[in-house]
């Protein structure tokens, strides 16, 4: 007895440690209605924060809605030194049985005794050529990608694929990345990765496999192939188009389906709508000075995205005053990564902007005409004079998701603004066999139903989970005879499919794939198959006449052909070295517009009074294919900064209509853990349960569901968590479906979701510096104003000299627009942990680089803000700020560290030593910046031996109760410095890349020798943009940022 | 009233207390030496390995070059240890029959790596690099001893934290002339604090500062 009420004492609050893992049901989260009744009534009062908002005038910041609100109570959780349970107790074990093991521990701890075992050195038994030990390797390779592939220049250790960078020589990448190719190293090494062939369940072995194949195409020769069905996803790969080719060919009856839950047949019937014939656009957003995205997230998802963000960030570089910028307009239902580098962002619901594209080319004179409310349309005037008057030096871009008429209007609208062969052009199509895939797929699905199909062949694909809920695939894949699937997982599909068989990574197997504008690279692996696993091409393979051909023999073959008059075997080195296939581009055609906006039909005007709901695809897991990937779910969305779920997003006013609210639960304080209102669904006959989440700047009325959640069978870390969209997704309503309001009902459960947002609250201190480019040009040092960096000699402490090197970095928060490139990067060079929902909820989660998001409101409506329909809830404007340790000259963190654990290293960086940590967190408390990360548990697993393989060996792996933070890299920064001095010479400037800097697409972060004043980072902290961030505190952060200018239309600045 | 403690419990008291800090002063001096003596530090320890390899007998008789089979000394962070390939460059004609060749020959036929005992081991948050070393003129027997010497390998130097400090903090002791950096018999000469000064300054050796920050080793 006495031991239970001890537990209950110290244990009170345990009853929900572990219950905010999975799904969605209320009995799941009951715990975390119990906490502090104070807190519990403080929830979000919208009318009160409208009003706020228009009464504050100026520029204004705000980063939540509750900071918003000046919520006393809100703030009282912000100042509580420690969150409330934050020293408590709150793991399974507890006091008693914890000094149990202590004990226990203790006298084990003698037996075992001070000396360490023996280690072995395994050498090479015949060392492969060229490698050097303990120096890395890069191979240029590529990631396929739907209609797209990027290059990539791997890093290896030993043979072991360690960490990816961009290609800078590859069009896709221009040595540039995104969360998700960075992150595919990871699913290299996934432990729940299926790893051999298998039949009903049952291990078979890969000759069992080619038997039935055999036995299979025996078959499908007898009735000429009907019956013999293939399906994949988009697919650019040559190679794998002639291998299907020639499966096909041998029995001619057979057909090859495609199927990609987010890929975009709008721009492929677009195209056909235009032109008459499916075309390929590739844009060229550096010879833009003027772009308008209708529905487009052109920077950060679709075919070219890293690319884009390149040509389009090079035109926001400005080195002073007098250089000019382009400008971008955005119509958008709901706030995405390009929307927040946006001049001018609008709102509109999915269904309005084929409106606004009809207004916009009846403007332009092509006739037509477009229905839109009074605001949009003074928007629509405003752009289209822009738009007219940067005749050749303009772009329109329309969505992936939009429909094929706002596709080809754009095609119409660029072609009358002469743009076509300046700022974009046309080619063939990169996808080797360009198809409307949703027509694709119904026809498979109804072949299947009819009993027409007995041999399916299944290709990275999951269509089980992710297709239309209307087709009700599971039923008809049941009624296949043999169904065969390649995939990297046992997945949802594989249950119901009779073969399955373990794909290979990218990282494992030959292959080439096309890019956005038709460059052709050779895929080469990095490390012989972990598993029993084929690729694709070996399968086909198995169902020709030749089924022990590889991907290399096929690979090889086409290159010898493309090799031309140069020896094949010199081209062949040359297109694996450099990790394109020369002059594989496509040229540009011509095409002519066979289309007039005047004969569209007229447009279906959406019904007033009805809801909107969106499907788009996560901007991490993607459809749902990277769920098991747990870099990207514990990675915060861009705009949402949610982790590890989905939810559905509601803009502020319909939140308002649906007495929707959220609030920071006292678990954590202002960390992590924001409980929201659940919501039922009721869309297309079938319903959804979703926890809402309220989304500043989403049009009225829209919801929107990210896809790639509610997996079932995605592995330990994908599987049941958040709630999957696709189960109200329909095949006539793919990614915008209208419904009455009476669509949502509250189900009065809450639910805990992982924010990061509400993190690390500056608190209205001069974080974020920004303005226009006409503010800029008339005072250049608006970024300074405000700043009170105190004189040097007024620090107590000694002053350091700097004779050599000062590693300094400056970030352009004019570049930036959060994509988080950076934060996968220096996760996965620097060893950084996942620690899981629950820990995030209390704020422990451990990337080294942040990214802040802040709200602005609109300069346009400090003037009348009674004018529009919008004010600043409902379209802020969005900044971005990534925070890594400031490596302060003055480091606050280094003057309380009782143990010597972090100094200043000689350079200027805040060492931080491992091995001399204790974990007192003093370092942590003192840091304004918030950027020092702790190992509250042994975050790291070190027991599953994949996951060893993926570490980098220069960086050490930290365990329990040991501090962290960004080092700048300090590995690279030793690496190059030892081969500098090797060669009696100074490190080059650019000679270090810090691996954030590598990612970043739009190369907005630099790092050098700030000693060195023809340095890149020196010029760029000599503009005048350049600020410190808490410059009064006299910490002197060597990390510096360059203010954002927005590049404003004055004709709508009026307004 | 008789006291009640005898004049002699004064001796004994003083002595006991004395006695307390000089044995607890002791046990410090005891525990800080254990850690630096070999039991700790596995100076001068002999290990087992699965072949019997001397390198008194390959470099101090035969005279071969440390990079013959330390191949990245020079360029990388690690010295490299051989694979079994360059034994057998030599070993598939010398004592090609010898029965204490057999583990290697073994290795060659089967593929399997010889699992050789590490002697030399610094803890994992440790970053040597034995490329900069060797470019900046610190000999191999610096650090490694007398190779030439040793029959089966053993840890020359403590290899303490302490220990490299006292090169870090003065790097002049350690450096010869470059074409003497694999000299396994080089003599510290008697003007080395002079030709010292002057390596360091030729080498462009980086001050002591920056020498000692922690992430030079650590990181």
């Amino acid at each position: 007895m006495d031991g239970m009420r001890e537990n209950e004492i110290i244990d009170g609050h345990t009853h929900d440690h572990d219950a905010h893992e999975g799904s969605l049901h209320a009995d799941d989260h009951s715990g975390s209605h119990q906490e502090d009744s104070a807190v519990h009534e403080h929830s979000l009062d919208l009318t009160v924060l409208r009003a706020k908002l228009r009464e504050k005038s100026g520029k204004q910041y705000w980063r939540t809605l509750e900071e918003l609100a000046d919520d006393p109570r809100f703030e009282d959780l912000l100042h509580r030194e420690f969150p409330r349970q934050a020293s408590e107790w709150d793991e399974t074990v507890d006091r008693r049985n914890f000094l149990k093991l202590a004990a226990a521990s203790l006298a084990f701890a003698g037996i075992s005794g001070c000396r360490q075992p023996d280690e072995l050195i395994v050498p090479y038994v015949k060392q492969p050529d060229g490698m050097i030990l303990g120096k890395p390797q890069f191979y240029a390779t590529a990631m396929p990608f739907g209609a797209d592939a990027v290059g990539l220049l791997v890093e290896s250790r030993e043979g072991r694929p360690t960490h990816i960078a961009g290609n800078p020589d590859h069009p896709s990448s221009l040595g540039g990345t995104d969360v998700i190719t960075q992150a595919s190293v990871l699913n290299l090494y996934d432990p729940d990765r299926s790893q051999t062939v298998s039949y009903l369940g049952e291990i078979r072995t890969w000759s069992d496999f080619l038997k039935a194949a055999e036995a299979r195409v025996a078959k499908a020769k007898t009735q000429g192939g009907a019956g013999f069905r293939i399906l994949t996803g988009t697919v650019t790969s040559p190679s794998l188009a002639a291998q299907i080719g020639n499966v096909l060919k041998q029995i001619p009856a057979a057909k090859w389906h495609q199927w990609e839950p987010a890929g975009s047949d709008g721009a492929r019937e677009g195209s056909k709508l235009a032109f008459g014939r499916y075309v390929n656009t590739v844009y060229r957003p550096d010879k833009a000075d003027v772009i308008l995205s209708l529905d487009s997230d052109f920077l950060a998802s679709g075919p070219g995205h890293i690319g884009y963000m390149n040509a389009f960030y090079r035109r926001r570089k400005l080195s002073g005053p007098s250089d000019t910028m382009n400008r971008l307009y955005v119509v958008e239902p709901t706030p995405s990564v390009t929307g927040s580098s946006a001049d001018h962002r609008l709102p509109l619901r999915s269904s309005e902007i084929e409106q606004f594209a009809r207004g916009l080319a009846a403007l332009v004179g092509l006739g037509g005409s477009g229905t839109l409310s009074p605001l949009a349309q003074k928007w629509l005037d405003a752009v289209a004079s822009d738009l007219t008057k940067h005749r050749g030096t303009s772009i329109v871009i329309a969505g992936e998701f939009q429909s094929p008429e706002v596709h080809a209007l754009a095609h119409a609208i660029n072609t009358a603004l002469g743009n076509v062969g300046t700022t974009l052009y046309y080619t063939e199509p990169v996808e080797a066999n360009p198809v409307n895939q949703l027509e694709s797929f119904t026809e498979l699905c109804a072949d299947m139903d009819a009993g027409k199909v007995d041999t399916l062949l299944i290709f990275g694909s999951n269509p089980v989970y992710d297709a239309p809920h209307n087709f009700d695939f599971t039923s008809k894949l049941k009624k296949v005879e043999s169904a065969v699937l390649l995939s990297s997982h046992f997945d949802e599909t594989a249950e119901y499919c009779q073969w399955h068989i373990a794909e290979s990574h990218f990282l494992e197997t030959w292959g080439d794939a096309r890019a956005f504008d038709g460059t052709v690279s050779v895929i080469q692996p990095l490390i012989a198959p972990l598993y029993h696993t084929h690729s694709a091409f070996e399968v086909l393979a198995a169902f020709t006449d030749k089924p022990g051909q590889t991907a290399y023999d096929l690979v090889r073959e086409r290159l010898k052909t493309l090799a031309g008059s140069t020896d094949p075997e010199k081209f062949w080195r040359k297109s694996l070295n450099d990790g394109v296939i020369a002059n594989s581009a496509y040229a540009p055609i011509s095409v002519a517009v066979k289309f007039s906006p005047a004969s569209l039909p007229p447009a279906k005007t959406p019904p007033a009074g009805q809801l909107e709901f969106l499907f788009r695809p996560d901007a991490n897991v993607h459809d749902g294919r990277y769920a098991n990937n747990g870099w990207l779910q514990e990675l915060a969305r861009p705009v949402t900064k949610l982790t590890w779920d989905n939810a559905a997003l509601v803009s502020p006013r319909l939140a308002e209509k649906l007495q929707l609210t959220q609030r920071a639960a006292a678990r954590g304080g202002e960390h992590g853990q924001i409980v929201t209102n659940v919501i039922d669904m009721s869309i297309s006959n079938s319903k959804v349960t979703a926890a809402a989440w309220i989304l500043p700047g989403q049009a009225d009325d829209v919801v929107v569901l990210p896809l790639g959640y509610g997996r079932k069978r995605a592995g330990f870390t994908g599987s049941n968590k958040g709630y999957s969209a696709y189960v109200v997704r329909t095949s006539t309503a793919l990614w915008s479906v209208m419904a009455g309001t009476d669509a949502i009902k509250k189900t009065g459960d809450e639910y805990p979701l992982a924010c990061t947002q509400y993190h690390f609250n500056m608190e209205g201190r001069k974080i974020l510096s920004t303005g226009t480019l006409a503010e800029y040009r008339k005072n250049p040092e608006f970024a300074k104003e405000g700043d009170e960096t105190p004189p040097k000699e007024m620090s107590l402490y000694k002053e350091f000299a700097y004779p050599g090197y000062a590693w300094g970095m400056a970030i352009d928060l004019n570049s930036c627009n959060g994509c988080n490139a950076c934060v996968i990067a220096c996760q996965s060079e620097n060893n950084i942990p996942v620690v899981g929902k629950d820990q995030v909820m209390r704020g422990r989660e451990m990337h080294w680089i942040r990214i802040d998001r802040y709200y602005a409101k609109l300069n346009t409506e400090t003037g009348d803000p009674g004018a529009t329909d919008y004010d600043a809830l409902d379209n802020p404007q969005t900044y971005f700020q990534p925070v890594p340790c400031q490596q302060c000259e003055n480091a606050p963190c280094e003057q309380v560290c009782p143990v010597g654990a972090t100094v200043h290293s000689a350079e200027g960086l805040n060492d931080m030593v491992y091995n001399r940590c204790v974990g007192t967190r003093y370092c942590s408390n003192n840091c304004p910046y918030k950027v020092r990360r702790f190992n509250f548990l042994r975050f790291q697993d070190w027991e599953t031996p994949s996951l060893k393989l993926l570490r980098n060996p220069e960086v050490t792996v930290r365990s329990r109760g040991v501090m962290e933070k960004c080092t700048y890299c300090v590995q690279r920064i030793n690496n190059a410095r030892i081969e500098a001095e090797k060669q009696n010479r100074p490190i080059k400037d650019g000679e270090i890349v810090t691996a954030c800097e590598s990612a970043c697409p739009a190369k907005a972060i630099v790092f050098g020798n700030a000693n060195d004043p023809s340095s890149r980072v020196a010029k760029l902290k000599a503009q005048t943009r350049n600020y410190p961030i808490l410059g009064e505190l006299n910490t002197r952060p060597r990390t510096t940022y360059l203010a954002a200018v927005r590049n404003p239309n004055p004709e709508l600045e009026k307004a | 009233m008789a006291q009640i403690f005898h004049r002699s419990t004064n001796f004994i008291s003083r002595f006991s207390l004395f006695s307390a800090v000089f044995l607890i002063g002791l046990g410090l001096v005891g525990v800080l030496g254990l850690a630096r003596s070999p039991y700790s530090t596995n100076q001068d320890v002999t290990r087992a390995q699965p072949v019997q390899f001397s390198h008194k007998h390959h470099v101090g008789d035969d005279g071969l070059d440390c990079r013959y089979c330390h191949t990245s000394v020079e360029t990388s962070a690690v010295a490299g240890i051989p694979p079994t390939k360059t034994c057998m460059n030599c070993h598939s004609v010398l004592y090609a029959d010898s029965a204490y060749l057999e583990p290697i020959r073994e290795s060659y036929r089967t593929d399997k790596s010889i699992p050789w005992v590490k002697v030399h081991r610094l803890p994992d948050f440790v970053y040597f690099n034995h490329s900069i070393h060797v470019n900046k003129g610190v000999g191999c027997s610096t650090c490694h001893g007398s190779i030439n010497q040793m029959p089966l390998v053993f840890q020359a130097s403590p290899l303490l934290m302490e220990w490299c400090l006292g090169c870090h903090r003065n790097p002049e002791q350690a450096l010869r002339p470059l074409d003497q950096v694999f000299n396994m018999d080089w003599k510290t000469p008697a003007n080395q604090a002079e030709i010292g000064k002057q390596f360091a300054a030729e080498r462009k050796i980086r001050t002591t500062e920056e020498l000692t920050s922690c992430s030079t080793c650590h990181r």
